[in-house]
């Protein structure tokens, strides 16, 4: 009985490593190996002052580490390419180019998308509180701004995956309003 | 004395008394005018206005380095602050937060007399729910995050159609919440003075200011400023011309008074023989600034040319007239040298005519300076030396000079072939011999050009190349002109041929636009009604946009605006610099900014003029492009240059054609001349030399000059039977009267500014060739 109980406790000693090796560390290494893909979007704002969501559609492509591009295709025509620090906004002809290293709390907002898809811990760590619930093929990631700054834009972002793969990005605004991201892969057989 | 000489030497000095009076009271100015058209075209006069009082001629650029991000952003905050109490300037941006707020406050709270998206359409149903449904679509967006707290009082998204149309383009980077280089490694600022950009000394207070707030500011040395712009290129230039005028005049004068001591050996002599130098220095100056009221500094930097010419006419009546009294020399050589005189009139005085005021002026100071000199050697010096010269005998040295001839003589041919060479060479680089541009008579140095390059895209400062600009009698007409004009260039944006425009109506609408957008607001009650109808099934409920109703009320009953509203706000200042009130009515400046590149780095793209001229044509805006119209300038300058240099080389070959009555003796007398011509030019530009247009200039002196010795060869030749028979003090005095030209001329060449450096070294080397080659080529009498 003791012997069995003894083994069992082994079996679970050296078990454990393996399944409870699911913690942020792992998840961010299996991110990082995400060399990038294609993926439908759609995402939905709930703003106080609308009584409907608003919707919007359309592709996205991510290319680790740092090039990740949002073309919105309705209800407008929109493209938004983040490269390295360099955010552009492209619509009805009018071109907008930031660069992020000036914009300290864009940054910070805009690290929390790019520092989950690449994996890059220190990134998140920075300007959030990482908290990581459930296991490989079904985790919810939870960032806690930190800094004062940050959190008067927004108060939390839940990033809910399987595997290395991105599935739904939800910001909830300092001002109570949300807007959810549901990521869809076009080909999944590319994130492996 | 004698009672001739005392008379002379009573009237001399009255003349020169008065002439001192008149440069005591003359103006000098070393700025920019010396460069701008004395008769503008209508879009040169653009250029001038905006070179003089532009606003871009306003800004300086400033850049804090050293020490840490954090305390270059706390030293640039700390500048900014002290700058800002100071009158002498009218801007400081540095990039701070915060300091955009009262521009923003203006534009929404007065967005419906300012949009020009309000129209009577845009408040109907259908153009209210067209206009939700956009605002809404664009909270899709990250772009709609600005609008999303506006969006109860501003669901037409009227504040986006105005930041739209305003310069979205490139920003400057940003470090610590202030403007930063492009490596951040610099703090940037922004300013704009109070002084015009023609005022130097305004520019150069401001410049003081800026350096002397800084040390305050940044004490301990940690951090350094860099600052240019135009204001600084004024300061710099002047400063140049103000030590070279001194420094180029004083080496000029002492060299050419070591060479008269060591010919003279006698204190009288010298004294006497710069009489006429200096009364030609101050003619010179008084004749400038009579005719143009203003003396420009370089005009006055000519003078250490002007010193080595004039002194010519002395050293020629002293060395020649030692020996044969001054009767035999006004009867003997008198007349070459009054051919002389004429020549190098001609010379000058052609330069009278040109449109660029710098030569014009360097014309007529050179053409009252050499004619007062030999005017006061012929008549005032021999009264004042007396009959007895005491002139030391330099005969001596004639025979040497002979025996240089003979070796001279000896090398023709390989001259000739040495020209013909020359020649060659510049036939075969004809294209390449000529400086393509204005920049070329810039006195800025390349290291400052360079400086200021870096300061400008670090900062992303405006160049403002391009303008449309529009007269009009008052300032209504001005905008109401300026909206049309906006009307064409707004669909020049929608085609990709300009990228924007900036307009003093985008602030400040004619009262009209204002009546016709006010007039487009329906009232509270109206309004409210329409809302409820067309957002009948928006997600947006029509309950929810009271601010809306009433900020439209307001504005229906809210007055104009005019240009007092706009106080305390920096777009009174963009106002003021684009609607200008000038002497014979309003003037309106719309800047034009060049389509955005596919690439970031593509920013550089041009204008495409034509397209630009077709849409504006009849709207009464003239198109200006300022880099073209620079370098049309230049190539006016450099064309009316070229005919000048043949006019006065026409009329100097014309006045020695009829002098001289000679077909041979006038081809042997211009030859040398028109050799030294190829061989310096063409020394010149294998030397590296990218010739402008003041070499083109200085061929024609090296003509008008060199002309001088060629005559006296000339006249010797008609006496003698071969040179070994000419008169040895005739060749002295020649000898030593090219020296001085020569080093009057050379000290030019030692000048840092363009337009006396080139007539340095054409003239300088063009005077000696021209009167060895004459030696070379001087012929016998009645043979060849």
């Amino acid at each position: 009985m003791i012997k069995r109980l003894l083994a069992g406790l082994l079996c679970v000693l050296v078990a454990l490593p393996a399944s409870a090796a699911f913690d942020i560390a792992q998840l961010m290494g299996d991110l990082a190996r995400h060399k990038g893909g294609r993926a439908k979007f759609v995402e939905k704002k709930y703003l106080a002052i609308l009584d409907k969501p608003v919707v919007s559609t359309g592709e996205m492509t991510y290319t680790a580490p740092d090039r990740l591009e949002k073309r919105t295709l309705t209800p407008k025509v929109e493209t938004l390419l983040l490269d390295k620090d360099i955010l552009s906004i492209e619509r009805d002809k009018q071109k907008l180019s930031i660069n992020l290293a000036n914009q300290p709390e864009a940054l910070a907002f805009v690290d929390s998308i790019r520092g989950t898809l690449s994996g890059n811990r220190a990134a998140l760590e920075k300007n959030y509180a990482l908290h990581l619930a459930g296991n490989a093929d079904k985790w919810v990631l939870t960032l806690l701004p930190s800094d004062q700054k940050i959190a008067s834009m927004v108060q939390r972002i839940t990033v809910t995956g399987n595997k290395n793969q991105v599935r739904i990005i939800e910001y909830l605004q300092a001002d109570g309003d949300r807007s959810v991201l549901n990521i869809d892969p076009v080909d999944p057989g590319n994130g492996k | 004395m004698t009672r001739p000489a005392g008379r002379a030497l009573a009237l001399w000095l009255l003349a020169m008394l008065a002439g001192a009076v008149i440069v005591w009271n003359s103006r000098f100015s070393a700025d920019m005018s010396f460069f701008l058209p004395a008769k503008p075209s209508a879009e040169q006069q653009v250029l001038v206005d905006q070179l003089k009082e532009g606003v871009v001629s306003r800004l300086l650029m400033v850049a804090i380095a050293g020490g840490d991000a954090a305390g270059r952003a706390a030293a640039s905050r700390e500048l900014r602050a002290r700058l800002e109490k100071l009158p002498e300037f009218v801007s400081i941006q540095n990039g701070e937060t915060g300091s955009m707020n009262a521009e923003r406050d203006f534009l929404f709270a007065h967005r419906y007399l300012l949009s020009p998206a309000v129209t009577p359409e845009r408040f109907t149903v259908d153009g209210l729910r067209q206009a939700v449904a956009d605002s809404i679509d664009l909270l899709a967006s990250p772009a709609g995050m600005m609008l999303k707290p506006l969006l109860p009082r501003d669901p037409t998204g009227e504040l986006v159609e105005l930041i739209g149309g305003l310069n979205a383009g490139a920003q400057p980077n940003a470090r610590d919440g202030v403007w930063a280089s492009r490596d951040g490694e610099r703090a940037m600022l922004l300013i704009q003075t109070a002084a015009l950009g023609s005022d130097t000394d305004g520019q150069e207070r401001a410049i003081g200011l800026v350096h002397g707030q800084f040390a305050e500011a940044a004490p301990g040395g940690k951090l350094s400023l860099q600052l240019s712009g135009p204001g600084l290129f004024a300061v710099k230039s002047r400063a140049t011309i103000k030590s070279e005028v001194s420094q180029l005049s004083t080496l000029s004068t002492v060299a050419i008074v070591a060479v008269l001591f060591f010919v003279y050996r006698s204190l009288r002599l010298m004294t006497l023989g710069l009489l006429p130098v200096v009364s030609g220095a101050l003619a010179g100056v008084v004749a400038v600034s009579l005719a143009y009221g203003t003396v420009f500094g370089i005009t006055v930097g000519f003078g250490s040319a002007l010193i080595g010419e004039a002194v010519d006419y002395s050293i020629y009546y002293f060395v020649q007239s030692g020996r044969l009294g001054v009767d035999h020399w006004r009867a003997r050589f008198w007349p070459t040298i009054r051919l002389g005189v004429l020549t190098s009139a001609c010379g000058f005085g052609a330069l009278l005519f040109s449109g660029f005021p710098g030569l014009a002026q360097l014309g007529l100071y050179s053409l009252s300076g050499v004619v007062v000199a030999a005017l006061v050697t012929r008549f005032i010096l021999p009264p004042l030396a007396g009959a007895n010269l005491d002139m030391r005998d330099l005969s001596h040295i004639g025979p040497r000079l002979k025996r240089g001839i003979a070796v001279l003589q000896g090398l023709r041919w390989p001259i000739l072939l040495l020209a013909l060479a020359a020649a060659a060479v510049l036939t075969v680089n004809r294209d390449h011999l000529w400086h393509p541009n204005l920049s070329a008579l810039s006195t800025v140095s390349a290291a400052d050009g360079a400086a200021d390059q870096a300061l400008r895209a670090d900062i992303s400062a405006p160049d403002a190349r391009y303008m449309a600009v529009i007269t009009a009698p008052d300032r209504e007409s001005a905008l109401q002109a300026a909206e049309r004009a906006g009307q064409k260039l707004d669909r020049l944006i929608a085609d990709g041929v300009i990228g924007g425009y900036d307009s003093p109506a985008r602030f400040l609408p004619s009262a009209a636009m204002q009546a016709s957008r006010r007039a487009s607001l329906p009232p509270a009650a109206e309004l409210q009604a329409r809302l409820h109808t067309a957002l009948a099934d928006s997600s947006l409920a029509s309950s929810k946009l009271g601010g809306f109703v009433d900020d439209v009320e307001a504005t229906r009953r809210q007055g104009q605006l005019n240009r007092d509203s706009l106080n305390g706000t920096a777009l009174a200042l963009v106002v003021d610099s684009l609607l200008v009130q000038r002497p014979a009515g309003w003037s309106v400046l719309l800047p034009l900014r060049p389509p955005v590149g596919k690439t970031e780095s593509d920013a550089g793209v041009d204008i495409a003029i034509e397209p630009v001229r077709t849409a504006l044509a009849g709207s009464g805006a003239l198109f200006v492009d300022m880099k073209n119209e620079f370098d049309t300038l230049y190539n006016d300058y450099l064309h009316e240059a070229t005919l000048l240099s043949l006019a006065g080389f026409v009329a100097i070959v014309g006045l020695l054609a009829v002098t001289l009555r000679s077909p041979r003796r006038l081809g042997r007398l211009l030859l040398p001349l028109l050799l030294s011509v190829v061989l310096v030019i063409a020394g010149l530009h294998l030397a590296g030399q990218q010739l402008h247009l003041l070499h083109l200039i200085g061929m024609l002196l090296i003509v008008a000059v060199g002309s001088n010795y060629a005559l006296f060869f000339d006249d010797a030749s008609q006496a003698a039977r071969g040179f070994e028979d000419f008169d040895d003090a005739t060749l002295v005095s020649m000898a030593v009267a090219n020296l001085t030209t020569a080093i009057g001329f050379g000290t030019l060449a030692l000048s840092k500014v363009p337009v006396l450096h080139a007539v340095g070294v054409t003239v300088g080397p063009g005077a000696i060739l021209a009167l060895l080659l004459s030696a070379c080529f001087v012929g016998r009498k009645g043979g060849a």
